[in-house]
């Protein structure tokens, strides 16, 4: 029943500015893929796109081998999770639910049937016969998911589906999204701006900017290893730091950064590490210490702001204004002429661009 | 729980009350006197001015014609006003901000502006039918009223579901009837009486457009009070605010005036 998704140089515009650039993206069957982004990224047209509410200028997208791109929306088959639930005001929580299987020449007992699988499947049995006005925010969005299931769709898409949730229930609602996910083995596309929901639920994550993927990966990696400086911002790498290598010694180099400050890194963390590189630290990869003796960054100390588990100070260095934190035993305050040393294992190396 | 209420308060709205409901009383009286001709307060009670309407041949033919010409040019208007004030609305962002505005244009200018460039332009020049004219202008005036009423609905009606009825496997044009004109029915209902009742009511353009053989009641009534001052004339808008008052509280019962006041 599952199939795969691929969109193939997808490009897209909205009178004459370029929405998508280019895009190009495969979705396993069974996979679960988020597209992550801040507004206007090109996440919602995409997802509009392969749903047929919008036409590519080039490209193509194709599902399980099936050509869609110019097939209108209604024949394309695709189960579609809305941000406002976008229930059927007029009719019943078992109607809303069997309005697909009714567009598929399914009636009778066979609907009533399968309506009332789904709705125990989502706990909603016993609201069958309410108006969708008589649910709260967490009973439409199940509504809306047993909707959008009940067609056994090749291709589940989710357009920001939590947003108008709480955040308890959000993330009550996301574990229950990706297990259904998961039982019915459901190709998705997951849209958001929430990077810890799309880290949380998806297989992959693409991260979406200006209409293009900066980097398709697993959470995982994104997280530890971002391909490029925008996604290394975007999931917290806080500095971002150009150096140069000054000297190769077996297991260690040793590079240099504006102001002529030289760090000594070791190879087994970063692996090969390019003669031009930058440095990308998140503010845990930065460690403050007043002892002038450490080999670091000579920093002079700004505001210090109490985060619980540490501190965090803004720092003025001959490399510029980054972010690091301190222990939570020794709190140094502004003005205090201290080091930030790198810790390796909460830091990467990125090829060199214009930061 | 007492309020201190300004004796000024109390006697402006007894005024305003008058103001707007003493007219209705005196043609009520007017219309239930025995006399024959117009007087307040009525001298001695009868109901024979209302039989006279439907004793005089002419009233009779107009009351058809006055209902016909009010319900087609209603569901002309609700023909081409809905899907135009579908289209305003679903495409708000892309359409250029004038265009609504055009389709309320036939209330701006003055009605009887309109009714005599309609009948120059279009029965004069065009030599078109008497009738037809007539349903033309009448569907013109009221075509505003629903546009603006089905749009009010809309403009809360949120597209998504639509696009969810779409992906769901259900063709556009079916999914306008079953899914986007069930939750507007309020609006349609709505629509339907203020454009019925502007028709039904409606002189300025109706006095140019009529003709010999036929006529609509208010124009009738015209004709009837430049020969004779008998109640007739009073029944007869007695009757008019009859049909008005039922059709309000169709509205009422339905949706509540505070529907239209919007």
């Amino acid at each position: 029943m599952t199939q795969s998704l691929t969109l193939d140089s997808i490009s897209a515009h909205y009178g004459s500015t370029q929405v998508l650039e280019n895009l190009s993206l495969a979705v396993g069957e069974g996979e679960l893929v988020s597209l992550l982004g801040a507004s206007g990224c090109g996440k919602t047209t995409t997802l509009r796109l392969v749903a047929g509410f919008l036409q590519p200028t080039s490209g193509t997208i194709t599902l399980g081998g099936r050509d869609l791109t110019r097939l209108p929306p209604h024949q394309r088959d695709i189960g579609l999770v809305f941000q406002n639930y976008a229930l059927f005001p007029h009719l019943s929580v078992a109607d809303n639910v069997g309005f697909g299987l009714k567009q598929r020449g399914i009636s009778g007992d066979a609907k009533t049937k399968r309506v009332g699988a789904m709705l125990d499947r989502v706990g909603l049995a016993h609201l069958a016969d309410r108006l969708p006005a008589a649910l709260s925010g967490g009973q439409k969005q199940r509504v809306a998911l047993a909707r959008a299931l009940v067609i056994e769709p090749p291709l589940l898409m989710f357009d920001e589906p939590l947003s108008n949730l709480d955040a308890k229930l959000r993330i009550d609602m996301r574990v229950e999204i990706r297990q259904l996910q998961r039982a019915n083995g459901t190709t998705s596309v997951y849209v958001t701006h929430d990077q810890e929901e799309a880290f949380s639920i998806s297989d992959r994550v693409a991260i979406m900017h200006a209409g293009r993927i900066m980097q398709l990966d697993t959470p995982e990696i994104l997280y530890q290893r971002p391909a490029n400086a925008f996604v290394a911002r975007f999931v917290g790498f806080e500095n971002l730091i150009a150096m140069k290598v000054v000297e190769r010694d077996g297991a260690k180099i040793t590079a240099e950064m504006a102001g002529g400050i030289r760090l000594t890194l070791p190879l087994e963390q970063f692996g090969a590490i390019p003669d031009s590189f930058i440095l990308a630290c998140r503010a845990d990869g930065l460690q403050v210490t007043d002892n002038a003796a450490m080999e670091g960054i000579p920093a002079t100390l700004g505001l210090r702001t109490y985060l619980g588990r540490a501190y965090q100070y803004q720092a003025e260095t001959p490399a510029g204004a980054l972010i690091a934190n301190g222990p939570l035993t020794r709190p140094l305050d502004a003005g205090v002429t201290a080091k930030l040393v790198p810790v390796p294992e909460q830091c990467t190396i990125l090829a060199p661009e214009a930061v | 729980m007492t309020r201190n209420i300004h004796p000024l308060l109390i006697a402006g709205t007894v005024l305003v009350f008058m103001f707007l409901v003493g007219p209705l009383i005196i043609v009520l009286g007017a219309a239930l006197s025995d006399t024959t001709y117009l007087t307040f307060p009525p001298q001695g009670l009868s109901l024979r001015w209302f039989e006279n309407i439907f004793q005089i041949d002419a009233f009779r033919r107009t009351i058809f014609t006055s209902l016909q010409i009010a319900l087609l040019s209603t569901v002309i208007a609700l023909i081409i006003g809905i899907p135009a004030a579908y289209a305003l609305n679903r495409h708000r962002i892309q359409l250029p901000g004038w265009l609504s505005t055009l389709f309320i244009l036939p209330v701006l200018v003055p009605e009887l502006v309109l009714g005599f460039s309609l009948l120059k332009n279009l029965a004069v020049q065009f030599n078109s039918p008497i009738y037809l004219s007539l349903l033309f202008g009448h569907s013109l005036i009221v075509l505003p009223y629903v546009i603006r009423v089905i749009s009010a609905s809309l403009a809360s009606f949120d597209f998504s579901i639509e696009e969810a009825a779409i992906s769901l496997g259900s063709p556009p044009l079916k999914t306008f009837f079953t899914i986007l004109l069930p939750n507007v029915r309020s609006g349609v209902i709505a629509a339907f009486i203020l454009a019925f009742i502007t028709s039904i009511n409606d002189v300025s353009i109706s006095i140019f457009l009529t003709g010999p053989g036929l006529s609509t009641l208010p124009i009738q009534l015209l004709a009837h009070m430049e020969q004779f001052f008998d109640p007739t004339v009073a029944s007869v808008s007695v009757l008019l605010m009859l049909l008005t008052v039922a059709v309000m509280a169709v509205v009422e019962r339905t949706l509540g005036l505070t529907f239209l006041a919007k």
